[in-house]
């Protein structure tokens, strides 16, 4: 072909993104392999290569494995298996294709969906001989809940029941009744042998009774084109471009809809207005732009601007709101806990998120609906969210750049969680915090003190309420208002409703920390002796409070002698099963990084600790 | 930079320049102290023009970093002082001076050794002497298998190290920056370009491009069924082996005693494409350093590699 004709075609295709997906073994990647070996992308070196390593990990004796062309990574090829997505890139003479390949043991769940969340398609193989299984429900639901709404039922294997019609049609069949519920728009099912290629590129001559498309040229042809122009114009603020005093534009990627020059547009969470007088690009400026493109907007007005916000139009806005439904796949191995403070990323937006309820559970397998305290990795669950602060979006079903956010857990900076918003719970608009007159330094000023949160935190038998209970009597007789939290006079009365799974613990703490944060605010100084042994929640409590105002004191006492002091006997109890999940022996403590005050209990009194509590409120200019 | 676009870009390419524009401003907005590192290479002058257009008409807000060898083609030295000039860039140059002590070369101490202490252990030390927490590479997706499994924004732990089983999830274009003191992120904005696309486009926005990717007569001896460049005179003859002129150049560029080039007569970028499209081997075929073994660039980029 001439350059030509190539640069015509070229200006012509268009992009797919799909993936393969189905239960292990189905042959996704030896189908992925035969797309590449038929669209001639696998270059003779390649084969070569293939060759060699199909003797030595292969699975299919003397012939070539395609599969090992796709397992890129060393343990994959071992145990042959897809542990991650791979990305492959392919075209025809009519479009050109990337391929997530993604993995099928459930174990792997979240690099499927990884895959999922940016593709328009699905392959979901079965293998003829197996039909539909629960893996292949669960991708399927993955797929739908991720936004994919055209389905290719790849019925792979075919030769291994004889090109049976009467297979196929039986296993169409299953899954057209299974799939009815989940919203698919188109649903295709093809015979075909990935291993010998009936179907794939070339029609096969086994199955005269088949009259469908082909894979490949079903791929060429379906119209995925989501509508991303014609929704409402969306575009989340990058970066702000300010090389020089002259200039100020706004950079990013526009989500949806288009813009043009003279366009009035409104940020969404403060609502200011301005008009766009300028689109620029490197190439020079621009009419309009639409989805996709990646331009720098410059506004007529001067309007407070930053990265994170949302520009949309003023007559077609996005929900504002710092509550709001949403379902959630979890994808750390830490369990998702409900009152956990993470961080939640949507579109340029961080900002801290905490779970407020897990609605129910959903079980992948059989779509049920079941309650759910917590979500584990790989879990899906329908829950409750709240912000920090009000975050601007469209539901998932509508918009799937504005609907979706990831949610990082805050000590390891994992990505621990994928969502999809479903409606807001109350609009941001009608919350308003009361700013009262009296405030808390008028109340502070009235008792000649500062509040502050002395947090003692360690293991059970530690010390820490024996030490509180001392430096309170101390601040008592130097005439300061104090109050004190603990197991005793919260655990009977206002979390009398909890128990000790890790869920549990996590919303003992947060509602204790809302109560301190009351106190602190009516100028008390507290004091909060708890085991809290999760970093996460700790540090969840010290943000709910003014810096400064939060001393964790960590009661360091090694766990030999907690056992051997063991005041309420409860240590002989948990070895002996009685209590479950009790801290330091069944249940971890996470011991204070950086914590303000380390109290030692080892070789030295209370009474001397509690000295040394005081000494560092001094320090720090309290008047005690 | 280069304004005069000859052609107009095809959707498809425009699709792949907004993308990496896109995680390029992310870079910028996101991290403290970001770093692109120049590898003199076609995917690096196109990930270069595409910063550059990223932040138009202002300039990318980080500084280059090219990991000199001192093995590299003088060609690409001489191309490279010159695109930062005119793109008034700066440009860091680290070389491993402790590897060069130690008499470190592709010659003596094997391509597998030289690449581990020339480039990956230089890499780590420059990337460590700056601080960068975020550095940009021009790696694609189709150029390798365990590529193909990687990222766009790449983990790595403090000693740099990329564990392949053990990647963040990434979903839709929401990529997870946050790290903590000392670790980094490896980004690569063109992960999802093929050798196609970045020809494409070198073509329809007329960029410059190292000499060596064209054919010309050039002097060359023949080993490991490749063509092998006399550069200069540290290149060791072997008995009998006399350098002779051929036409010859370069689908990809690296250290000149390890990077092979094909007999070729493709003197201008349609010529290149229309052979390429014609061409049975992959680009990295003419890598020496890939096929050392089994699985080499997944193990080499655990240990840190690009």
């Amino acid at each position: 072909m001439d350059t030509n004709a190539y640069a015509v075609e070229q200006s012509t295709r268009g992009l797919l993104r799909f993936l393969t997906c189905g239960s292990v073994d189905d042959g996704k990647s030896t189908l992925i392999g035969r797309l590449l070996h038929d669209s001639q992308q696998i270059m003779e070196d390649t084969l070569s290569a293939l060759e060699k390593e199909s003797r030595r990990h292969g699975t299919t004796g003397e012939e070539i494995d395609f599969a090992l062309l796709v397992d890129g990574l060393e343990a994959e090829r071992q145990q042959g298996i897809t542990i991650d997505v791979a990305y492959r890139f392919f075209n025809t003479p009519r479009r050109s294709f990337i391929v997530a390949d993604t993995p099928g043991h459930e174990q792997y769940t979240r690099n499927m969906a990884t895959g999922a969340s940016n593709s328009d398609l699905a392959i979901i193989l079965i293998d003829a001989r197996k039909g539909v299984l629960t893996q292949t429900k669960r991708h399927s639901y993955i797929c739908s809940l991720l936004g994919i709404r055209h389905v290719v039922v790849a019925v792979n294997k075919i030769d291994l029941v004889g090109f049976s019609q009467e297979v196929f049609e039986r296993i169409a069949g299953d899954y057209l009744s299974f799939a009815a519920s989940l919203g698919f728009r188109s649903i295709v099912p093809i015979p075909i042998s990935a291993r010998y290629g009936d179907n794939v590129t070339t029609r096969s001559g086994n199955m005269p009774w088949y009259r469908g498309t082909t894979l490949v040229s079903h791929l060429e042809t379906v119209d995925v084109e989501g509508d991303a122009a014609a929704r409402p114009f969306r575009f989340p603020v990058q970066w702000v471009n300010r090389p020089s005093l002259d200039f100020r534009g706004f950079s990013g990627t526009i989500a949806s809809g288009r813009v043009a020059v003279g366009d009035r547009v409104v940020v969404a969470a403060s609502g200011k207005a301005s008009q766009v007088t300028r689109i620029v690009t490197a190439d020079g400026d621009l009419p309009e732009a639409g989805a996709g493109e990646a331009v720098t907007l410059v506004l007529a007005d001067e309007i407070d601007i930053a990265r994170g916000d949302l520009l949309c139009p003023p007559a077609a806005r996005p929900a504002v709101a710092d509550q709001f439904a949403a379902h959630l796949l979890w994808m750390d191995e830490e369990a998702l806990l409900p009152g956990r403070q993470y961080l939640m990323r949507i579109g340029n937006l961080w900002t801290p998120c905490s779970v407020t309820a897990i609605k129910h559970g959903i079980d992948v397998n059989t779509l049920e609906h079941q309650p759910a305290r917590q979500v584990e990795l790989n879990g899906i669950a329908f829950c409750n969210l709240s912000t920090a602060q009000p975050v601007p979006f469209d539901p998932y079903e509508e918009n799937r750049a504005t609907g979706a956010f990831i949610l990082v857990d805050r000590f390891t900076n994992r990505t621990a969680g994928a969502g999809m918003i479903a409606f807001p719970l109350r609009r941001a608009t009608n919350i308003h915090h009361e700013s009262t007159l009296v405030d808390k330094a008028a109340r502070a000023a009235l008792l000649g003190q500062r509040p502050v949160v002395l947090w003692f935190t360690g293991l059970s038998g530690s010390g820490k309420s024996t030490i509180a209970k001392l430096v309170e009597q101390a601040l008592h007789r130097a005439g300061r208002l104090t109050y004190t939290l603990d197991g005793d006079n919260v655990r009977h009365g206002l979390n009398r409703d909890l128990g000790f799974t890790d869920a549990d613990r996590v919303e003992n703490i947060r509602r204790i920390g809302e109560v301190a944060k009351l106190f602190a605010d009516a100028g008390v100084m507290v004091l909060c002796s708890f085991i809290s042994p999760f970093r996460a929640e700790r540090q969840m409590v010290r943000e709910l409070l003014e810096p400064g105002e939060f001393l964790e004191i960590f009661v360091d006492t090694p766990i030999e002698e907690c056992m051997r002091r063991d005041p309420k006997g409860l240590y002989a109890k948990a070895k002996s099963g009685a209590i479950p999940n009790f801290t330091g022996i069944d249940s971890p403590y996470e011991a204070p990084e950086a914590p303000e005050i380390t109290l030692r209990t080892l070789g030295t009194t209370p009474e001397a600790l509690a000295q040394e509590v005081l000494r560092q409120l001094r320090e720090r200019r309290h008047p005690v | 930079m280069p304004t005069a676009v000859t052609t107009k870009l095809s959707p498809h390419l425009k699709r792949l320049e907004a993308e990496s524009i896109s995680i390029i401003r992310e870079v910028a907005a996101a991290f403290r102290n970001p770093v692109m590192l120049y590898s003199i290479g076609k995917d690096s002058g196109v990930m270069l023009h595409l910063a550059m257009k990223a932040f138009a008409p202002g300039k990318p807000p980080f500084p280059l970093l090219h990991v000199d060898t001192t093995w590299k083609f003088r060609d690409m030295i001489e191309f490279r002082d010159r695109i930062a000039r005119e793109y008034g860039l700066d440009l860091l140059v680290h070389v491993n001076e402790e590897g060069l002590r130690r008499g470190i070369s592709p010659i003596t101490s094997g391509s597998a050794l030289h690449t581990q202490v020339m480039k990956t252990e230089a890499l780590k030390q420059a990337l460590d002497k700056y601080g960068f927490d975020a550095a940009f590479g021009g790696a694609r997706r189709d150029e390798e298998k365990s590529r193909a499994k990687e990222r766009i924004f790449s983990f790595r732990s403090a000693g740099h190290g990329w564990d392949p089983r053990n990647q963040r999830p990434e979903l839709w274009n929401l990529y997870n920056t946050r790290i903590r003191q000392g670790e980094s992120i490896r980004v690569f904005p063109l992960s999802n370009w093929t050798e196609f696309d970045v020809w494409d486009y070198v073509l329809a926005e007329n960029l410059p491009v190292v000499p060596l990717y064209f054919a010309r007569p050039r002097p060359v001896v023949r080993r490991s069924g490749t063509w092998i460049m006399v550069d200069d005179d540290r290149l060791p003859l072997n008995p009998g082996e006399q350098p002779e002129m051929r036409w010859v150049r370069f689908r990809t560029l690296g250290c000149y005693p390890l990077s092979g080039a094909v007999e070729s007569r493709a003197e201008t970028l349609p010529e290149i494409i229309a052979e390429m499209r014609a061409a049975r081997t992959s680009e990295r075929q003419g890598r020496l350093i890939d096929t050392d073994e089994e699985a080499s660039m997944e193990k080499k980029k655990r240990e840190g590699y690009f």
